[in-house]
Parts: structure tokens; C-alpha cells; sequence
């Protein structure tokens, strides 16, 4: 247990020192979410209307952004082979890592949605309930990142490739985070949907750690 | 068994499976069996085609266009099945590591983003007159969707990986990864729709159908299916050869060194 | 510690290891006993580096046989070895006390980490971060990895590379006190390891695919 919180804790203070891209990830996920408007219109009607819609796509793309550190230094630098050497399995390496990783990069992005919601007219109870979605769904979209991580971890220019294999694997999280805050006529549907968002995340996180580990093996050979 | 990538003799110790899955023995059984499975592919293609548009009836609400799902069936289920093939290969590579394996998994890939093109591009002409539009945020037609994001995504890792062997266990972890999630990214994307319900002109009925119908879907079914396993064969066999010109193109390489050193 | 340390060793028969479907070496076979130190030679390309490789698990064999003799062991054979790569692995935004300190518990050993900073001679610079060392300096906080945690089976792969002639010969001490101790050595170096007496240490040319 210690070697699992050691390494958690040396992702965090990796993530949060110089050269960690922490603050990054959160400038752009408040940017994008604050740039649609923009690209919508001011109309404050439309934009409390698509505000989850748009808090989530931003949620996902600065995740997107994020992790392709999650694996490439320590691969490059050899500190993943002297890793494999300790008495904790590689599975366990990959969660203390994804631990550490959503910690430092979705965390951050669930204390700032208030802000975005402010911009997007959202209230209070929606509000509330974004960041409920995102607390529940943001573990799978990371336990996705790592898994296109992991599969891209040897190619030279990996970071362009993941996006494009982690999208789809996506969309049931976008789907149910995004009706879970359903109004009108579909609110009932909107119950069932936080359940299945829990369920998908739940499922991500069991089967993630054996596909990551299984790919970073896979990709030292 | 020796694993060098030069043209061995076919071991003969070897139990029955083991001798046909060997790259070499396949080049060589897979040949013969070209020509028959091109004729029984175009035969079925033809009549199939004959008996869709002289025997079977129009629909009394879509007219003519209803034909189109003679084409747009079976390519919709071989897009589903050409996953189901890659699944087997990928296991085949995780589990045996077997050469055979990452060939056709690899040859299976742009077969299926093909067939699934297909389905795709039929689905939205048969739509189309009752839609008003290409397009239609159907339940079945975005799955089809998001398994062409799948298909293109799995191509594009085979092109990006240098060393081609190790490729084909990492994109083996993806594709049963893209195995698990499939199901419920088809399983979200209905109930995504139910919540917002557009038309659905998909009928497919089902065994109670007649057979002026069902005849003509069976046999383009397997018309398609040979058309697959025609030009999977086809392609393992160029993915085969490929690997072996660029074995022996390294060997000289690895010669003119030990020369000059 | 010793004692259990006496009882690991290392068979390798007829190994030969394919990388993107090409052979790079073949029929390679040595024995490393307890004290023993095995240099790796060879031309560069020739395979040392993945013969290491094999040889923590990393790679499987295409042909032939690795064994790892536990002994008395309660520990699996990946926490018997420790590896040092040709990349040294030092995270620049962490201090030197730092790295050594996250091995030391990754590994769950109890070791003395300012006996190892001293060590490698970098005590002045303990609490810096890692990011103003040489290449040289780097390389030895590496290298100290080696005596964070006590591991029976050291595999080296260029553990001399940026050190000057006192860093050879430090390196040249840790791996003669860990031979003395009866722990393994195996080296892909051009370094000759004084103070080992000469029947301990063997040399193993890997040369390359027989054609």
C-alpha cells in the first residue's frame, strides 16, 4: 500500500510542479466552454439549454488534451521497466496512476464549472447537477484516455492517434452525463441515466486497469 | 519451429489447425480456393441482384426504394461480422501469438470500414424519400456511424505502428477493448433516441416475412459473406507476401552490414 | 540477507529473442551464479540491450529457456531484480532526496537514503532538484537505486555511460561489494570490474543472428 500511495503521490507533484501541465488543461477547458458562446449566440435561453451539452464536450476535449503525458515520459525514460520491478502488479501501477492523473486533471476542471455555468446561465440546481455528472463520469473518460494512452505509448507522434480511438469509446459517458440534467418533457429519463453513467464508470474502472496493463506490456517488447 | 520470417517448410508435426494456420501452407491451400469462391461470389451476387428486382414486391408504402435493403442487410451484418472476426484474431494474437493471427486481423479491418461505408451510404438512400433528408439521427444508422469511427481509428493505429508485429498485439488489446464497449455504445445510442424519437424506416421484419422477400436477402446474405471471405483471403495473402519482401529486404540489409563490418 | 541472497541464480539455455519479426540474436547460453558477475560483449545492435530485455521479463523468448532459481525466496522473480536502462529515469522536477525516496517505497524497502545519496556522491545537492545535475551526476543517481532497496539480481545496461574514471570506479566497487555479498551481476559494459576475483567473472559475447 505504501508503494501505491508513493506513486500517487509522485504523479501529483510531477503534475503540479514546473513542466506539469495542470493548470493547462483547466485554462483550456474554461476557454473552449467559454468560446462557444461565441460561436452560438447570446441568447441566454439557448445557451442554459445546451449549457450542460457544452460543459461536457469541453469537459472531454481538455481530458483528451491531457493524457498523453500519462504514460510517454515515464516509457520514455525508463522509469515504467524499473516500475515493473516492484511488488506492486503492473494493474496497480496504471490505477495509482489514473488516481493521481484525475486527481490532478478532472478534479480541478469540476471546482472551475461553476464558473462556466455562470457564463452559460445555468442555476444553481443545474449547476449542482453538472458537477454530480462530471464527478461520476469523469473517471471513465480518464479510465478511456489511459487506455488510448497505453496503446499509443510507442508510436512517435501517439498524442495525434489516441483522441481519434478514445472518442467513440466515449460516447455513452457524453450521453448519459449530458441527459442526466434532461428537463421538460425527458426528465424522467434523466434518474435512469445518472444510474447508467454510474454503471458505465464503474465497469470502465473495473476492465481498465487489465487492458492499460496489458497494452504497456504489449508496447515493451 | 523455428519463428524466422523466411519461406519454411512446412513442419510436419504439426496437428491439422495448426498446419492450415501456417503463413506458408496458408499462401498455398488459399490459392486453390480463389477461382471456385470468385464464381460462387458473383453467381450468388447476380442472382441475388435478379431476384431483387424481378421477384420480390415493392413495398406499398416505399415503392421501389425498398430494394435497397438487399444491399443494405447484409452489409450491415458483415460490418458487424468482420468485427466478430477481428475479435477472433485479436485473441488469436494475445493468446498464441500467432502470425496468422495479425494478418487477418489486419486484412479484416478495411473490410469491414468498407462494408460499413456501404450500409451506411445504402441506409441513407433508403431513408432518404421518407426522411426528406440523407440523414437521420437513427438509433441503428448512428451505431453504424460510430463503428465506421472504430473501423477508421483501428486502420489508422496499422498505419502509424513501425514495427508491424508488435502492432498487431497492441491493436489486438484495442479491438477487444472496442469489443466490450460496442454493445453499450449501441445500447446508449438507442436510448439516446428513444428519448428523442425520428422516424424509423428500417422494417426488417422478421421470419413471418414471405419468401418472394426473404429468398433474394438470403442470398445476397451470402453472396456478400463469400464477396468477404474472397477478398479477406486476397488480402491476407498480399499482407503475407508484403511481410515476407520486407523479411528478406532486411536480411540483405543485415548481410551487406556483417560485410562491411 | 546475505544468507537468502546466496541462494538465486540464473540459467539461460539455447536463448534467442525476435524483435519486429527479426531475429536479433540466437543460441545464447550462460549459467550466473550467487557472486558471479556476467559481462555482456558485443558488437553495438548486436542484441545485448534486448537480451536484458529477456532477461527482466519484458520480453519473451522466441526460443529457449530463462530460469530463475528463488531459492529460499518468498519474493517473485520481478522483485528480485533491480534494472538500470540505458536511460537513466530521473525525474528532473523531483529533488535527489526525492527520487531515491519514491523508489525506496515503490520498492517497500527500508533503506538509508542519505547512505546512498553519500554514496553517490551527491549529499551537497540532496534537497536540489534533479534538473541541475550532469549527465554524469544523473547517471549515478541512477545508479544509487541500487542500494535503496536490497535486490539479488542486478542488470546493468551501459551503467558507465557519462561518468568520468572515479564514476567507473565507483560503479566498479558497488558491483564487487554486491558480487561479495553473493548477488548477480549482469552487465552489458566494455568495463572491466576490478577486485572480483577472475573465476566469478564471465564474459558472454552476443554477437548477432547466426544466418
Amino acid at each position: 500500500m505504501r508503494a501505491f500511495w508513493a506513486l500517487v503521490q509522485r504523479d501529483i507533484k510531477l503534475a503540479t510542479r514546473i513542466g506539469g501541465d495542470a493548470m493547462t488543461v483547466l485554462l483550456f477547458y474554461v476557454m473552449v466552454g467559454a468560446i462557444m458562446p461565441f460561436a452560438i449566440g447570446p441568447d441566454k435561453v439557448l445557451l442554459a439549454k445546451l449549457g450542460p451539452a457544452i460543459i461536457w464536450i469541453s469537459a472531454l476535449l481538455s481530458l483528451l488534451l491531457a493524457l498523453d503525458r500519462l504514460f510517454r515520459t515515464d516509457h520514455e525514460d525508463g522509469s515504467l521497466i524499473a516500475m515493473r520491478q516492484a511488488r506492486l502488479p503492473l494493474e496497480m501501477i496504471v490505477v495509482a496512476k489514473l488516481l493521481a492523473h484525475w486527481l490532478t486533471n478532472a478534479v480541478p476542471l469540476i471546482v472551475a464549472t461553476p464558473l462556466l455555468a455562470i457564463l452559460l446561465n445555468l442555476d444553481a440546481g443545474q449547476t449542482l447537477k453538472v458537477i454530480l455528472t462530471l464527478l461520476i463520469g469523469t473517471p471513465a473518460l480518464v479510465c478511456f484516455g489511459a487506455i488510448g494512452a497505453a496503446v499509443t505509448v510507442t508510436i512517435k507522434r501517439g498524442g495525434l492517434i489516441a483522441p481519434i480511438l478514445i472518442l467513440p469509446l466515449s460516447i455513452p459517458t457524453l450521453i448519459f452525463g449530458v441527459s442526466a440534467l434532461s428537463t421538460g418533457a425527458i426528465e424522467t429519463a434523466a434518474s435512469s441515466a445518472l444510474l447508467f453513467l454510474a454503471g458505465f464508470t464503474l465497469l470502465a474502472l473495473v476492465f481498465t486497469p487489465f487492458a492499460t496493463a496489458l497494452a504497456l506490456k504489449m508496447g515493451a517488447e | 519451429m523455428s519463428k524466422n520470417a523466411s519461406i519454411d517448410p512446412t513442419p510436419q508435426d504439426l496437428g491439422f489447425f495448426s498446419r492450415i494456420a501456417h503463413p506458408g501452407h496458408f499462401l498455398i491451400w488459399s490459392k486453390r480456393w480463389l477461382v471456385p469462391l470468385t464464381i460462387i461470389t458473383v453467381a450468388l451476387l447476380l442472382f441475388g441482384t435478379y431476384l431483387a428486382f424481378f421477384n420480390s414486391p415493392a413495398d406499398y408504402q416505399q415503392g421501389d426504394t425498398v430494394r435497397i435493403m438487399y444491399v443494405h442487410v447484409p452489409n450491415a451484418w458483415l460490418s458487424q461480422f468482420c468485427y466478430a472476426v477481428m475479435v477472433v484474431a485479436s485473441i488469436g494474437s494475445l493468446v498464441w501469438r500467432h502470425p496468422l493471427a495479425d494478418v487477418s486481423a489486419k486484412a479484416a479491418a478495411p473490410l469491414g470500414a468498407t462494408f460499413t461505408a456501404v450500409a451506411l451510404a445504402t441506409g441513407a438512400l433508403w431513408g432518404a424519400p421518407t426522411w426528406g433528408t440523407f440523414w437521420e439521427w437513427d438509433g441503428r444508422m448512428t451505431s453504424t456511424l460510430v463503428m465506421l469511427f472504430i473501423y477508421l481509428g483501428i486502420i489508422a493505429l496499422w498505419r502509424t505502428f513501425e514495427d508491424q508485429a508488435r502492432a498487431g498485439r497492441i491493436i489486438a488489446v484495442i479491438t477487444l477493448v472496442g469489443a466490450i464497449n460496442i454493445p453499450i455504445i449501441k445500447f446508449s445510442v438507442e436510448w439516446w433516441n428513444t428519448l428523442h424519437q425520428p422516424a424509423s424506416v428500417f422494417r426488417v421484419d422478421g421470419p413471418t416475412m414471405p419468401m418472394s422477400i426473404l429468398l433474394p436477402l438470403f442470398v445476397m446474405f451470402f453472396g456478400f459473406s463469400f464477396l468477404f471471405l474472397l477478398l479477406h483471403f486476397i488480402s491476407m495473402r498480399a499482407e503475407i507476401l508484403r511481410r515476407r519482401v520486407r523479411a528478406l529486404e532486411r536480411r540483405n540489409a543485415q548481410r551487406l552490414r556483417e560485410q562491411q563490418a | 540477507m546475505a544468507q537468502i541472497v546466496e541462494k538465486t541464480s540464473i540459467k539461460v539455455r539455447d536463448l534467442s529473442c525476435e524483435r519486429g519479426g527479426f531475429v536479433i540474436f540466437d543460441h545464447i547460453s550462460f549459467d550466473a551464479l550467487p557472486g558471479e558477475v556476467i559481462l555482456l560483449r558485443g558488437p553495438n545492435g548486436a542484441g545485448k540491450s534486448t537480451c536484458l530485455s529477456a532477461l527482466y521479463g519484458a520480453l519473451p523468448p522466441s526460443e529457449g529457456l530463462i530460469s530463475i532459481e528463488l531459492g529460499d525466496e518468498e519474493r517473485s522473480a520481478r522483485e528480485l531484480i533491480h534494472v538500470i536502462g540505458h536511460v537513466p529515469g530521473v525525474k528532473t522536477t523531483l529533488t535527489v532526496r526525492e527520487n531515491l525516496q519514491f523508489w525506496a517505497d515503490l520498492y517497500g524497502a527500508n533503506a538509508d537514503i542519505d547512505k546512498a545519496i553519500d554514496a553517490a556522491g551527491l549529499q551537497p545537492i540532496a534537497d536540489s532538484d534533479a534538473s541541475i545535475l550532469s549527465a554524469g551526476q544523473t547517471r549515478r543517481l541512477a545508479l544509487a537505486r541500487l542500494l535503496v532497496a536490497d535486490r539479488p539480481i542486478w542488470l546493468l545496461d551501459e551503467p558507465t555511460s557519462a561518468l568520468d574514471k572515479q564514476g567507473e570506479a565507483w560503479v566498479g566497487t558497488l558491483i564487487a561489494e554486491h558480487a561479495a555479498k553473493g548477488g548477480i551481476t549482469i552487465a552489458a559494459t566494455h568495463l572491466d570490474i576490478p577486485n572480483v576475483p577472475e573465476d566469478k567473472i564471465k564474459t558472454v559475447i552476443i554477437n548477432g543472428a547466426s544466418l
